[in-house]
């Protein structure tokens, strides 16, 4: 019996296993078809090595410092990115929020900007900044604003009409209305953009080191493809999905 | 005496999304100082709409309100509100004590001055034992007394109430028009309270103000020549108060018929 199969037998009888073994052995089992399939010659060990040669170059490139260098490059780029994004968003969409004159103003630009796909920025971001950091920030700062700003309107729109007036009539400064009125409503709303924006952001990061060959895992990927090194550029592939794995979370 | 209130030719037109609703056509009438006046309409009259203009929430789209001897155009000092909606007008993650408080903060009163005033407040409407709960936890005329205590602690010159007690059972709401009369007499405040219940406008008022329906004008303003010292039961049989009632009645079906005709 395989061992695909006897995830499958466990998983008619959930109540012996616990999600997490399940979780685990369905893993072990992709694993170990992935393993197989090549060395049965089904597809060409050269464009999908078996998953212990995978294993074997992750195990090395973690060995190298060049790895965890790409690694903390990507998480700069995604954090800084992110940390901006997050605040240009905040701070827009109360505003915008807040003022319907503005709002009226803004709404055919903001239709107009927000459908551009990051990616189709990266001419531009090579042409001001090259393979650098900043090209990355541009792209992940674009891409993450829109989520973080739509949905701090959205949060704004939803303050109770009746507590905005209370506030009003008892002529609250704009400290308090922000801290007792729109605060309690829009974090929802924030913690909402910030997922959204997380994920679009590791992408954006990924890409662009991967487009541009700015530093980072994605660059990593693209080198280690150039050179043939397929079981390292699968291994990285591992790396970065753990990674968003762990940003979506 | 020169009115502390004075509504002008208040007109209100909505307009937005291509619907204009003219909510108040022509509304006019004052308050001295110290009164208590009753606004009574259907629904739909433009009460709220009125309120919030006289509040400073809404410009009005024609004439004006003057509090003092100044014209409104925002929320002005010295005026509180207690809103129909009771539950989301309180604060829920603040305790009874912080949303009275709350106000006063913003007018830096001192620490020692806004414990008198938030304790005193509460205890005037039987809620000195509560400080602590928070309003999810009280009944619907225990959130609706918080909110009192809130405006009463503010020491307004002028209260608005709109329809404050629509939303609670006959009995506290009896006891709560009690309440909000003794406080009156206590705090000799001005209190503007709208309400739709025409018993309600009389056994309240010193004077009422009849609205009609939209298109929104006064029909009438009566004045209420019962006793001041009023009782749920005796007041409410008196025939005086009967045929106040009648009166007031009578005025708004009229209306209702020469519009429909
Ligand atoms: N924000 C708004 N936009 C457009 N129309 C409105 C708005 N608010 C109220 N109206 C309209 O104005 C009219 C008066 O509404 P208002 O709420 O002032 O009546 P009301 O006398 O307080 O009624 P009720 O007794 O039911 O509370 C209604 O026809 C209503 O549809
Ligand atoms: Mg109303």
């Amino acid at each position: 019996m395989t061992p695909a199969a006897a995830t499958r037998r466990r998983a008619r009888s959930p109540a012996l296993a616990s999600r997490a073994v399940l979780g685990t052995l369905g893993l072990l089992g992709v694993g170990a078809v992935l393993e197989v399939i090549p060395r049965t010659g089904l597809v060409s060990p050269r464009y999908l090595p078996p998953s212990s040669e995978i294993a074997v170059a992750l195990v090395r490139e973690a060995a190298g410092a060049a790895f965890w260098r790409a690694l903390l490059d990507t998480a700069i780029g995604w954090a800084l990115g992110l940390a901006i994004a997050v605040v240009a968003g905040v701070v827009l969409g109360v505003v915008l929020g807040s003022v319907r004159a503005l709002r009226a103003a803004t709404a055919s630009t903001i239709e107009f900007l927000r459908p551009i796909p990051s990616v189709a920025l990266i001419p531009v971001a090579v042409l001001l900044f090259g393979a650098q950091l900043r090209s990355v920030l541009l792209l992940v700062v674009y891409a993450a604003f829109w989520p973080m700003l739509l949905q701090v309107i959205h949060g704004v729109a939803d303050v109770d009409p009746v507590a905005r007036d209370t506030a009003l009539s008892y002529r609250f400064t704009a400290w308090a209305k922000i801290r007792y009125v729109l605060w309690p409503t829009g974090l929802p709303y924030i913690m909402t953009g910030l997922r959204l924006s997380a994920a679009v952001a590791l992408i954006l990061a990924i890409t662009a080191e991967l487009v541009i060959g700015a530093p980072g895992l994605g660059k990593e990927i693209g080198l280690a493809q150039a050179s043939s090194a397929v079981p390292a550029m699968y291994a990285l592939i591992l790396v970065v999905t753990s990674v968003r794995l762990e940003a979506a979370a | 005496m020169t009115p502390l209130l004075d509504v002008r030719h208040v007109r209100k037109v909505y307009d937005g999304h291509g619907r204009t609703v003219e909510a108040i056509r022509d509304l006019s009438f004052s308050c001295a100082p110290g009164e208590l006046v009753c606004i009574v309409g259907p629904s739909g009259a433009g009460k709220t709409t009125l309120l919030k203009c006289v509040a400073g929430l809404l410009a009005p789209t024609g004439g004006e309100v003057v509090l003092g001897d100044v014209r409104v155009d925002g929320p002005p000092p010295g005026m509180a509100v207690v809103f129909q909606e009771y539950g989301r007008s309180l604060f829920p993650w603040l305790t009874a004590w912080d949303n009275v408080a709350l106000p006063l903060r913003q007018r830096r009163t001192p620490p020692g001055e806004l414990r008198r005033l938030v304790d005193g407040a509460l205890g005037e409407v039987g809620l000195a034992d509560v400080h602590a709960a928070y309003p999810w936890q009280l009944s619907g005329g225990m959130q609706q007394r918080v909110a009192i205590a809130r405006a009463i602690a503010y020491e307004p010159r002028i209260l608005l109430m709109d329809e404050p007690f629509a939303a609670v059972d006959a009995q506290t709401r009896a006891d709560l028009e009690d309440l909000t009369r003794s406080l009156w007499r206590r705090h000799a405040m001005t209190i503007l309270f709208v309400t739709h219940d025409i018993d309600e406008a009389v056994y309240m008022g010193q004077r009422v103000v009849i609205l009609s329906a939209s298109p929104t004008v006064v029909l009438e303003d009566l004045a209420i020549d019962l006793p001041g010292e009023r009782d749920q039961l005796a007041t409410r049989s008196t025939p005086r108060f009967a045929e106040l009632r009648a009166r007031v009645y009578a005025r708004i079906q009229q209306a209702k018929q020469r519009s429909t005709t």
